[in-house]
């Protein structure tokens, strides 16, 4: 099982800042496509080249593997200050 | 180096004190206090609404503070960073940074900055008379923000 967080605008498309899912595939690639297949528009949203994603809290390539990681993050882009 | 994100209004004057006497050996302090503007372009802001990623923030804040501390001859660095909603005139963010000379610290503090803008992990929104937008970087705060990566490479 593997938390799935979100933020900012996604957090809007998704509805919730987070949900649980047990991942089919091996790559952040299969789980947005096992996403999408039950939220089309959000798993959109989730493949924007503009969204940055980290796991278990350390930024990776949006085509990286989950390889066992306990929690995914969608991040739109940053903007502090 | 202090790295601290509040949900509650903070003194940026006592904590810009406090961090100013911590280093006696410090010959310059410059600080930068952002705060929540009343109006944009886009007309009158009524407040904004920051969001964080709790423990990844920080810590990503952090290496980055820590990287900035040792590129340049600096003594100590503070951020302080609201999150959660701000009113018009609530300070957003301090920075600050402590060395020995001032232009170590001018620099410091401006690279800090144009970081948190475009690559620290917040998001906000502001509320305008016809509701909330989301606010992403300008092209200037990407730019500004490109322009120090070419510098640190």
């Amino acid at each position: 099982m593997v938390r799935v967080l979100f933020f900012g605008r996604l957090r809007e498309a998704a509805g919730r800042s987070e949900l649980e899912i047990t991942p089919t595939g091996a790559t952040i690639a299969d789980l947005i496509c096992q996403i999408e297949r039950q939220e089309p528009a959000l798993g959109e949203a989730l493949r924007s080249p503009s969204v940055k994603v980290a796991l278990d809290q350390q930024f990776v390539r949006p085509d990286g593997q989950i390889s066992g990681a306990k929690e995914v993050a969608f991040m739109p882009p940053l903007s502090g200050g | 180096m202090l790295v601290e994100v509040k949900t509650t209004p903070f003194d940026a004057n006592g904590a810009l004190s406090r961090f100013t006497l911590s280093r006696p050996h410090a010959g310059a302090c410059v600080s930068f206090l952002g705060t929540c503007r009343a109006d944009s372009a886009n007309g009158a802001v009524l407040g904004l609404e920051l969001q964080h990623y709790p423990g990844f923030t920080e810590q990503e804040i952090g290496r980055e503070a820590k990287a900035i501390l040792s590129r340049f001859d600096l003594l100590d660095l503070l951020i302080i960073h609201r999150v959660g909603r701000v009113a018009p005139g609530d300070a957003i963010v301090l920075a600050a940074a402590l060395s020995a000379h001032r232009a170590a610290a001018f620099t410091a503090v401006e690279v800090l900055m144009d970081y948190l803008k475009t690559d620290a992990p917040f998001w906000k929104q502001e509320l305008r008379e016809d509701g909330w937008h989301w606010i992403e970087p300008t092209k200037e705060d990407v730019a500004r923000s490109a322009r120090h990566k070419g510098d640190l490479s």
